[in-house]
């Protein structure tokens, strides 16, 4: 995880690109937890 | 009456009254003490630390933990969910009894307690948060003042007053929504202009953003926690509607709490991914961040989730409480336990045992005045007058 940057676009790909697919698995887990969630609502 | 003074005296003096006596007395003294010999006689606070639990714990703190109001009169008045409606007028108590008692701190931290209104007449410091903060703060108390008043009115029996009041009840929610949004991020706004100060973990430019989700958060487990704290002391106040709304109101605000939790837990991961501070979780500081980050908010997180999913309302409950816990321990953090963490310990913060006292002092008189409006006003209650009308708030 202690990468050496040396220029502002090397730091903002790299941390960028992290943030990018942890957005993404994000909004899979928390669909997945709303899921969870409301899986015994009597509405169902 | 010999016999009648026998009760009365019996009826006040309980455990609660006399420890409630002795800490309202110390803390009349310490008052004294802090507005005869300043800060320096009372406190621990320097030029390094010039902030310390008056702030992080009385004001920041305060503020999350009075969230309730605005959260409650949001869900009834503005989503529609009336099946809440008589959670409104306790959590707009508490959060107007948390905002005032926020502001009483704060004089004991700035001093000069008629000073308070230069803000707002003498010179509008536009470019500031902290008067923005001031600012919404000074409209927010009166906003749940207003929002309170017809609880006063049904008892006093001013009718027409009170039903002129209530015709402003969504212009009020509505404008204490729109303030709340504003000034609880703002407080985490504050700390953006000390990077160098605040540990890497907790500074993020973000912060707003935290402050603002986490107050929702605690919001609604104070809610459930004060709901819990009444029903044990003031079971006998409570009417049938009250009792009977309390499980589906833990539940609800159970499970809208997980669901904030959760996204609390990824944007403060989103945080630490756009800054690319992995690194410094394996630190000392680190495994603290990871101890809130996991320990007060995805644990809480998942055991709403299982109290929500089993109907288990005492985990609710519990999870409230830790919930609670975990707020003041966020707030404490950013502004006191991970602030100067770059100062060695013989500079480090520690709060003078007066400040301790101070904090204990406003929380007591917090309770007590909520105790002595919830015995005499129609909150926890609904006033026999104004029953199951359709205007009722």
């Amino acid at each position: 995880m202690e990468n050496t940057f040396y220029t502002l676009h090397d730091f903002l790909l790299h941390s960028e690109s992290i943030t990018y697919i942890l957005m993404l698995l994000s909004l899979l887990g928390i669909l997945g937890f709303w899921f969870f969630l409301t899986a015994r609502d009597e509405d169902k | 009456m010999p016999g009648k003074n026998t009760t009365v005296k019996k009826y006040l003096l309980t455990p609660f009254n006399v420890i409630a006596g002795i800490i309202v007395l110390i803390g009349l003294i310490i008052t004294a003490i802090r507005f005869t010999h300043g800060l320096g006689a009372t406190t621990n606070l320097s030029d390094n630390n010039p902030w310390g639990i008056w702030i992080g714990f009385d004001l920041l703190v305060g503020v999350a933990l009075a969230a309730g109001g605005y959260v409650t009169s949001a869900a009834v008045y503005i989503f529609g969910m009336k099946k809440y409606h008589s959670a409104v007028r306790p959590a707009v108590l508490t959060g107007f009894l948390g905002y005032l008692f926020v502001v009483v701190a704060l004089h004991y931290d700035v001093g000069r307690p008629w000073r308070l209104p230069y803000p707002f007449i003498v010179g509008w410091g536009t470019t500031s948060l902290l008067f923005e903060v001031g600012l919404c703060v000074a409209l927010y108390l009166s906003v749940l003042f207003l929002e309170f008043t017809p609880a006063p009115l049904e008892w006093f029996g001013f009718k027409k007053t009170r039903n002129l009041v209530v015709k402003l009840t969504m212009v009020l929610t509505i404008f204490g929504v729109v303030l709340s949004t504003l000034h609880q991020s703002s407080l985490g706004a504050l700390f953006l202009i000390a990077p160098s100060k605040l540990h890497p973990l907790w500074y993020s430019s973000y912060l707003p953003v935290f402050f603002f989700i986490s107050s929702i958060i605690a919001g609604l487990s104070m809610v459930m926690f004060e709901g819990m704290l009444s029903h044990r002391a003031f079971h006998d106040k409570m009417d049938a509607a009250h009792l009977a709304e309390n499980d589906p109101l833990t539940l609800g605000f159970g499970k809208a709490a997980s669901f904030v939790l959760a996204g609390y837990f990824i944007i403060k991961l989103i945080g630490i991914s756009a800054d690319n501070h992995w690194n410094l979780l394996i630190t000392p500081y680190g495994i603290w961040f990871l101890i809130e980050l996991i320990g007060f908010v995805a644990f809480p997180c998942f055991l709403y989730a299982v109290g929500v999913r089993d109907k288990n309302l005492k985990l609710i409950r519990f999870t409230a409480t830790w919930t609670v816990f975990g707020i003041i321990l966020n707030r404490l953090n950013v502004s006191v336990i991970a602030f100067n963490w770059h100062l060695p310990l013989s500079e480090r913060y520690f709060p003078h045992w007066m400040e301790i006292g101070i904090s204990v002092f406003i929380i007591t008189l917090l309770i007590l005045f909520y105790r002595f409006i919830v015995n005499r006003m129609p909150v926890l209650y609904e006033h026999p007058d104004y029953k199951n009308k359709d205007d009722n708030v």
